[in-house]
């Protein structure tokens, strides 16, 4: 099946490449940026017998390798 | 120790300062290091020190230092510190350590988002390690600087942890060995530039004191740590 793995830098970590990329669109003029965060996107075909047991080998994958989760959150979507 | 120091230099896909640090070694030991693969699975018999050069380590895909950290011979290395031997990781090699949890904390991008390559002054904080004792607390040392995430960052807890318990090994400063200010060139939490781990034997900084070894280049101030080494 496939899944996707989003993982965001955890809120008040500071993210130089997000406010280059919010200061690049304000100085486009694309209207109403409030604020940028970057984060990264992972679509993985996996192998499991349900969502619960892909869920589980995902959030392993996070925690090992996907996120470092002092300074990052990660969430998964399937499709 | 009686027989010299047995080095060992790893080389990932990516590394590029091995050189740079077989020569120091070379220089303070009188012997090269063992260069040892990623891929191996041991460490040369009687390996003292391993070093994780500078470079780029799989292109710094996914995050910096995070794929060489579970490189195969990474389990070696981490059973060697857990032995007492002796680590260090420079610049990309302080990433991995991080990333390996050799080490606390991440390297985050710079706070300035740019890529510094620069001569960068040092305060030692912590002179009665194996690595260190070439220095005397509180010296400004001279260094070179070529990184792009070096801003040191850990949670609050673990930040009081390493000041506590003297860990912060050095701190970013000015000539004079004032820390602070514009003398932090990344943004790095309390200005740190290396730390140790809990028992001293395993150092990571992102500063380069392997290029400061011969008065060719600016300065010397980098032997300290390698006939430091050498002598332990």
């Amino acid at each position: 099946m496939k899944a996707r793995v989003i993982v965001t830098l955890k809120p008040g970590v500071l993210d130089p490449q997000g406010k280059a990329i919010e200061g690049a669109l304000k100085s486009l003029g694309v209207g109403g940026i409030g604020s940028v965060r970057q984060g990264k996107v992972f679509d993985i075909e996996i192998d499991a017998a349900d969502r619960e047991a892909a869920n589980r080998k995902l959030a392993e994958a996070c925690e090992k390798l996907l996120a470092n989760t002092i300074v990052e959150d990660y969430a998964i979507d399937h499709e | 120790m009686n027989s010299p120091l047995r080095a060992a230099v790893i080389l990932f896909p990516g590394s590029n300062r091995e050189g740079d640090v077989a020569r120091a070694l070379r220089q303070a030991t009188g012997a090269p290091p063992a260069i040892v693969w990623h891929d191996d699975r041991a460490l040369p018999e009687g390996t003292d020190l391993v070093v994780l050069p500078g470079g780029f380590s799989y292109g710094d895909y996914l995050r910096c230092g995070a794929i060489a950290a579970r490189a195969r011979i990474m389990d070696a290395i981490r059973a060697h510190a857990a032995r007492g031997g002796l680590v260090l990781g420079i610049c990309n090699g302080f990433q991995i350590l991080c990333e390996a949890g050799l080490l606390p904390g991440v390297l985050m991008r710079n706070a300035g988002r740019r890529f510094i390559c620069k001569m960068q002054y040092l305060r030692v904080e912590n002179d009665a390690t194996p690595f260190s004792r070439g220095y005397a607390r509180g010296q400004a040392i001279k260094v070179a600087i070529a990184h792009g995430e070096g801003n040191y960052t850990v949670d609050p807890m673990g930040l009081a942890e390493l000041e506590r318990s003297g860990r912060v090994a050095f701190r970013y400063c000015d000539a004079a060995g004032v820390v602070g200010g514009d003398a932090n060139p990344n943004g790095s939490m309390n200005d740190i530039a290396g730390v140790y781990n809990e028992t001293f034997n395993v150092l990571g900084l992102m500063p380069h004191p392997e290029n400061l070894i011969d008065p060719l280049v600016g300065g010397i101030d980098g032997r300290g740590m390698f006939r430091a080494l050498a002598a332990a």
